[in-house]
């Protein structure tokens, strides 16, 4: 299936190679720089507290506004796809079918996104609403939700682009990283990518199966056959409700609307794609090891979620659409705030970039996603061909000074 | 007679809209609930989830507010002391919390009257004695309890409530009468001052009624009016209902009237014929040392509390709870702390609410805690 995990092939070398620096990031001076920022210790933990009094104001502030918000979303989705299925009956008119795909593309990138990712963080648990439980919700996606929080709340958001550790860095397909050893295989890497972003919430899906461990044997029996059982449950009540039943309900439209309901479901894997790879692969972002991050503190964690995310510039609408994942910074400093706070902290969040002398990238989305595929094009080819990553480095001193 | 309910234009609804219900409706709106389409239409217009509606609202005395809730079409009706719980949304938040009706049983009527008093820190009683008004939708869980006046009724029913701990007896009081129950029914009710006591016109309506029916009144902070003064003891007992010793007693109130109750109870050799509701109230918090024991009641384990999060108690007690990330981001070891009070080490929070969801990894325990683990 595409967005399968392909790297268990033999010529695949697994990730990472720490062979570049010994903090794992490719420390290089960016031009008209004195070198690489070096955080000391203490600022660090300052910096964390300062996160923490922010997240803490933020909480204190929440209610009902944030309860309204996310019911006018819901709202919204609901009434998109009930005139998105509607339209469908009219799919013989091809501007009617067009409104139709249109409707339900927009209703299927608001449930995963503005609702679906940020529920299922546990953002409005606070609220004790049944419907809105972040252990029990379920999206418009093929991947069950409970494989999704492990994989995604769990592992991306806990070892956020620890090589090795963050499956989210290549999705176990892409080289996204300069640390991941080039082979032949990668000559691939867009067409990978490509597929990818086509199949996007089967590659989501497969994710947590981990399929290279699967076939080196590291993954046995009895880890995955819950995994394909939650697949058949919830994956086959997708594919019945876009692919036969609601096609079924619009008889001689049948195949327009199953066409429509495909494309809505590409349109949104496209998106989402896009929006998810601009949060951590834009050049910029750095990644790190193992070793180094394995005795963290609160305040280096912060660091590392700042560092190794990104941000995409634009209007209101377009951070709705993007489940306010273009406030991805934020979203990893606080990953259960809910998601529409992010704009409005932000700028205090930047502020402390600056103060602190750290990237704060950011950036349109063109520019983003453009240097996301230059990065898959890049990488795709031997590190001699391209020389490597210019990152701005920042190095985090880990350990107290001696005295 | 029985209190069970007689077929009423209530099961018919049911049954048509189970029909209506085809399996159809549910792969329409995977992976979505219906009911979370149709209440974005009308909250009330639910095919699984029981709401109700408050239809009337009257306030019987300052802090106290008496509610009229008609309920979706799911609700099986209530035993007179039964309880129910409702769901209200304060601030963005929806808390749950008991209340007893306090209408007849097993009538055709079907509405629930909650009377709610005022708690100090009562985030919810509070609300609603404010600010409840008609047209407010509320959760509601159906109604259950084991504080039940028995079938076959007893010869002599003697209730004795304090406070809003009125409402479970005053429901059985209106089911007796309603049922035509001939045996001797005493009421005894404490409040601080007359002006503290709800549904003193229809007690005092259904002791002019019923020869059968004694209703007495007693004031802890008034001398004079009513029929006793002071809190409860033997007399009391003797002068409310001298044949006691051949009675069934139900009993609902705060905690000093159960205590004094029983104790005269049992010293009577009668606690045997005594029954009670407890009337919860929430425990002061002190957070202060490790303390109290922690239940982990989803696997009937119970260990001291020694100051470490939930998560680790859990597993220094041999269980094993689902985690994650052990720092609270994700979320996994989410599980629902039934009863007793909690600290956020993030936070500093403090959180003494009842079947609230708690993070194990960064909650401790602050005293005696519950843990459906």
């Amino acid at each position: 299936m595409f967005g399968l995990s392909l790297s268990f092939l033999p010529f695949i070398g697994s990730s990472s190679a720490p062979d570049t620096t010994t903090s794992g990031v490719d420390v290089l001076d960016e031009p008209g720089t004195d070198g690489p920022v070096v955080l000391s210790y203490e600022a660090v933990e300052e910096l964390g507290r300062k996160l923490d009094d922010l997240r803490a104001r933020t909480v204190a502030d929440l209610g009902q506004e944030d309860r309204d918000y996310i019911f006018k979303i819901i709202k919204a989705q609901r009434g998109l796809e009930v005139a998105g299925r509607g339209l469908m009956y009219f799919g013989f008119f091809p501007p009617a079918w067009i409104a139709a795909v249109s409707a339900l593309s927009l209703s299927k990138i608001l449930d995963n996104m503005e609702i679906g990712h940020n529920v299922m963080h546990g953002q409005y648990d606070w609220m004790r609403e049944p419907g809105l439980n972040s252990k029990v919700f379920e999206w418009d996606n093929t991947c069950p939700g409970d494989q999704w929080r492990h994989s995604h709340n769990y592992m991306h958001h806990t070892y956020t682009n620890i090589l090795d550790m963050d499956r989210d860095i290549g999705y176990g397909i892409l080289r996204m990283d300069s640390a991941q050893k080039w082979n032949p295989y990668y000559l691939g890497n867009p067409i990978y990518a490509f597929l990818l972003m086509t199949f996007f919430e089967w590659g989501v899906m497969l994710h947590d199966l981990e399929a290279e461990n699967v076939i080196q044997g590291k993954r046995k029996w009895h880890d995955v056959k819950p995994l394909l059982e939650g697949w058949w449950k919830k994956a086959g009540r997708q594919v019945l409700k876009d692919y036969i039943v609601f096609p079924a309900l619009t008889g001689p439209m049948f195949v327009p609307t199953l066409v429509g309901n495909f494309t809505a479901n590409i349109v949104r894997n496209v998106w989402a794609y896009s929006i998810i790879f601009c949060g951590h692969f834009p050049t910029g972002v750095q990644t790190f090891t193992v070793e180094e991050t394995a005795q963290e503190t609160r305040g280096q964690w912060y660091v590392r979620q700042m560092l190794g995310s990104a941000n995409i510039e634009g209007g209101q609408l377009f951070h709705i659409m993007s489940g306010n994942l273009s406030h991805q910074i934020e979203h990893h400093l606080f990953p259960d705030l809910p998601a529409h706070r992010y704009p409005q902290i932000a700028p205090e969040v930047k502020a402390l970039c600056e103060e602190y002398g750290l990237p704060y990238n950011t950036g349109g989305f063109f520019h983003q996603i453009g240097t996301v595929w230059g990065k898959i094009f890049r990488l795709a080819l031997p590190d001699r061909f391209t020389g490597v990553d210019k990152v701005t480095g920042v190095i985090i001193e880990r350990e107290k000074a001696a005295a | 007679m029985s209190i069970a309910t007689t077929p009423t234009s209530r099961g018919r609804r049911s049954s048509l809209l189970s029909r209506l219900r085809p399996r159809l409706l549910e792969t329409l709106t995977t992976p979505h609930a219906v009911d979370r389409y149709l209440e974005l239409v009308d909250p009330m217009m639910t095919v699984d989830d029981m709401r109700a509606e408050v239809v009337a609202v009257r306030h019987q005395t300052p802090d106290t507010v008496t509610l009229t809730l008609r309920p979706t079409w799911q609700w099986k009706g209530f035993a007179a002391g039964h309880f129910v719980q409702i769901g209200v949304v304060v601030d963005g938040v929806r808390h749950t919390r008991c209340y007893s009706p306090a209408g007849t049983a097993g009538t055709d009527d079907d509405t629930i009257e909650l009377t709610v008093k005022a708690q100090p820190d009562g985030i919810v009683s509070n609300y609603l004695v404010a600010s409840a008004k008609p047209g407010l939708v509320v959760n509601l869980a159906p109604a259950t309890g084991t504080f039940e006046l028995p079938s076959p009724r007893p010869d002599h029913v003697l209730l004795i409530s304090g406070g809003s701990g009125i409402t479970p007896v005053m429901s059985m009081l209106r089911t007796l009468v309603h049922e035509g129950y001939t045996g001797r029914v005493a009421f005894l009710h404490y409040a601080y001052t007359e002006n503290d006591v709800c549904y003193r016109a229809e007690l005092d309506r259904i002791a002019a009624e019923n020869d059968n029916v004694d209703v007495l009144y007693a004031y802890t902070d008034q001398q004079n009016g009513g029929h006793l003064h002071g809190f409860f003891d033997t007399e009391h007992l003797n002068v409310a209902a001298p044949w006691h010793a051949s009675a069934q007693t139900f009993l609902c109130g705060p905690p000093g009237l159960m205590k004094g109750v029983r104790s005269v109870f049992d010293e009577l050799g009668l606690s045997e014929s005594l029954f009670s509701e407890e009337f919860v109230t929430a425990v002061p918090v002190v957070d202060g040392d490790a303390s109290g024991t922690v239940s982990f009641s989803g696997s009937s384990v119970e260990a001291e509390n020694d100051g470490a999060t939930l998560l680790e108690q859990a597993e220094n007690a041999g269980l094993t709870p689902e985690f994650g990330c052990r720092m609270g981001i994700c979320f996994t070891c989410t599980a629902i702390k039934k009863s007793g009070c909690t600290r956020n080490v993030k936070t500093g929070e403090l959180d003494s609410d009842p079947d609230n969801e708690i993070q194990l990894c960064i909650s401790v325990p602050v005293g005696d805690v519950d843990i459906d683990v």
